[in-house]
């Protein structure tokens, strides 16, 4: 499991470098996730990420099929979004003013 | 490297859950104290919390009090707690709990506006921006410094007292001096000692981050303080391959731990953390694995609400239902016991501390996950950790002056982080050094892949097999500050194996299945081991120190240093 960063739609904002707690992404124009393999997977790139140009993963050895998730933010709505292989996409709403269920 | 000299009253090194709120502390109480947090990556994200948290387990529900807290949490451990630690932690719990609601954190009201509780100890929230909370809560502080993406790696001390530490920039090269009046350790605990359930590309899925390396056990280690209890090793019991949690599952939705065969089988071998590990390493070494928690059956609407759920802490796991096209309610959900960590918030390992929560070096203060005897903890013990370690460090600073760090010293430790830096072939590079670490750990000092178990014998060899690794590390260079940082992590990790190793020794019983299985000695030994097995480094040797038990009624100091 891992991010990849997608170069065409990052801005260089740098937001996804600074919050990294293993400092495993750096910036050139753009930024470049250096260190795939050390990634723990919390996925604070992808929601400081407003340009929806970071995408989580799951790795093949973990039972992964490749599907790429990324968050849309609107006000207290996150949406994450997973483009599954097969040119599907699925969304999930959360309201971050409402508590877990469970 | 350049060299920066810096000086605060109050220097909080790990910018998680406790550093940030031992800030807060200070600045409510004494706001022209000047505080300086050194955090290795972004407070905004650092740390045990940086994917979120999925509910508060350390809170007082209506009808109980501290005190059963502290019982319970007793009864976890076989007794080896400290209960003047947890009770003055668990008379915190809830007054963190109403400032995390004022900071912003969504908890869980029923329509008379009480707190919805799951279980008897834990509140329902969305934990998703704990982290985010508390970062904008400590950026509003007059005279705190955040120094974001500074690794700190040792200690200023002269006669048992702290002067301040040393560590250097992840990204730039500057090395920092930073001299302190008094200093909080927070710094979480150790991961990645072990080797971990995913070996390959997703090697560090793992419970706990990756980056928490045991940083503030080794400083202490190195600079002589007293440790306690690592041979009370934390593992945890979560879902297969992501790793995620499974008490959302377990007390959310009912979900029992059940076999192969369908059994349900935690009854068999006890409740307790511990217990529920171990009963999951026999039902598969017996023959009747995998272990599933028991799903299947749930509503769809149970569903929907646990994809969300993990989601806000685990979102690999609502990658896993949706990718595999079978949700819980389709299919149960397979379980498996982690590599073992070193975590002080879960069990009770690390700094060995008075009530006020001074280590035995003075002016230096322990809280969260560094901190042992007062397992337990989880997010609202580490806040309420903080908050003590801060009212006894601003306290401690009323009546001690600034010690300088000294130019001798400092140009030992810069020194040390240049030869990395300038360093030319080394034989090995760091990655193959921890895959090295990480397996004879797992081979010789009770991982995963023995079952948790080991003997003497097997210890021994572990031993000297971590010391010849260590050795190794003086050869390796770093070609930037990235990778000086991986080196550092590296020599911290062998630092807390080598005393993790000389604690698992010392307690020649086996009192927690699994956290600590010695097959030389399978029972329990209340006669000779109802104690803390305690440890101090002197001229190099791992010194061995048993300590009797402390009782909730008593103020403990540290009065025979040893």
């Amino acid at each position: 499991m891992s991010i990849m960063i997608d170069s065409e739609k990052c801005i260089g904002c740098g937001r996804c470098a600074e919050v990294c707690p293993g400092n495993l992404i750096v910036m050139d124009s753009k930024a470049y996730m250096k260190y795939p393999k050390d990634c723990w997977g919390c996925t604070s790139c992808i929601k400081e990420c407003s340009a929806g140009a970071v995408k989580f993963f799951l790795g093949a050895d973990m039972g992964g099929r490749g599907s790429l998730v990324y968050t849309r933010q609107q006000g207290d709505i996150l949406t994450w979004v997973m483009e599954c292989p097969d040119g599907s996409v699925k969304e999930i709403r959360i309201n971050r003013k409402e508590s877990n269920r469970y | 490297m350049e060299l920066q000299k810096l000086h605060t009253d109050v220097l909080i090194i790990g910018g998680g859950t406790a550093g940030c709120y031992a800030a807060i502390t200070i600045a409510e109480n004494s706001p022209d104290t000047n505080v300086i947090i050194c955090e290795k990556a972004n407070i905004r994200r650092s740390g045990c919390l940086a994917a979120g948290v999925n509910a508060l387990n350390a809170y007082i529900t209506e009808g109980h009090t501290p005190q059963d807290y502290v019982d319970y949490a007793r009864q976890d451990a076989e007794g080896i707690v400290r209960g003047d630690l947890l009770l003055t932690m668990s008379e915190q719990l809830n007054e963190v709990t109403a400032h995390l609601e004022r900071l912003g954190l969504v908890i869980l009201k029923d329509e008379n506006g009480n707190y919805v509780t799951r279980g008897k100890r834990n509140l329902k929230i969305n934990g998703e921006n704990i982290k985010p909370l508390l970062a904008d809560a400590v950026y509003r502080l007059k005279n705190v410094t955040v120094l974001n993406h500074i690794n700190m790696t040792d200690f200023s001390v002269t006669d048992d007292r702290i002067n301040g530490a040393f560590g250097f920039n992840t990204q730039k090269e500057i090395f920092y001096s930073i001299s302190a009046k008094a200093v909080i350790i927070c710094t979480g605990g150790a991961a990645g000692l072990y080797q971990p359930n995913n070996t390959g590309f997703s090697r560090h899925k793992m419970w706990y981050p990756p980056f928490n390396t045991g940083a503030g056990y080794a400083m202490g280690i190195r600079a002589g303080a007293e440790m306690t209890t690592f041979e009370m090793r934390f593992i945890a019991l979560r879902c297969k391959d992501t790793i995620a949690p499974t008490g959302t599952l377990a007390q959310g939705v009912s979900a029992k731990q059940v076999n192969a065969l369908g059994e349900v089988y935690e009854n068999k071998y006890g409740l307790t953390t511990s217990q529920r590990v171990h009963g999951t390493v026999m039902e598969n070494l017996n023959g009747r694995g995998p272990c599933y928690l028991k799903t299947e059956g749930i509503t769809s609407e149970q569903d929907d609400a646990l994809l969300k759920a993990y989601l806000n802490m685990a979102p690999s796991q609502t990658i896993k239902w949706l990718e595999s096209g079978k949700m819980p309610s389709q299919q149960n959900v397979e379980i498996e016991g982690t590599e073992p960590y070193i975590v002080g918030g879960h069990t009770a390992s690390g700094y060995w501390v008075d009530t006020d929560r001074e280590t035995t070096i003075h002016g230096l203060f322990a809280a969260g996950d560094v901190a042992g005897g007062c397992p337990q903890k989880y997010v609202t013990g580490a806040l309420a950790e903080g908050k003590i370690a801060a009212g006894s460090a601003l306290k401690y600073i009323c009546s001690h002056d600034l010690h300088e760090v000294v130019d001798e010293e400092i140009s030992r430790h810069f020194s040390k982080a240049e030869k990395f830096l300038n360093g030319e072939n080394a034989r090995f590079d760091c990655e193959q050094l921890e895959e090295a670490m990480q397996t004879v750990m797992d081979r010789y000092a009770g991982g995963i892949r023995t079952n948790y178990r080991y003997n003497e014998k097997q210890l021994a060899a572990a031993n000297e097999r971590i010391s010849q690794i260590e050795a190794l590390t003086e050869t390796l260079c770093a070609h930037d500050m990235h990778e000086l940082m991986s080196i550092y992590e590296l020599r911290e990790r062998l630092t807390v194996c080598k005393s993790l190793i000389a604690h698992l020794e010392a307690r020649k019983e086996t009192r927690w299945h699994s956290f600590a299985e010695n097959l030389d000695y399978p029972e329990r030994d209340d006669e000779n081991y109802l104690c803390y097995i305690n440890s101090k480094l002197e001229n190099g040797r791992i010194k061995i120190i048993k300590r009797r038990t402390v009782k909730e009624d008593e103020h403990y100091e540290h009065n025979d240093r040893q």
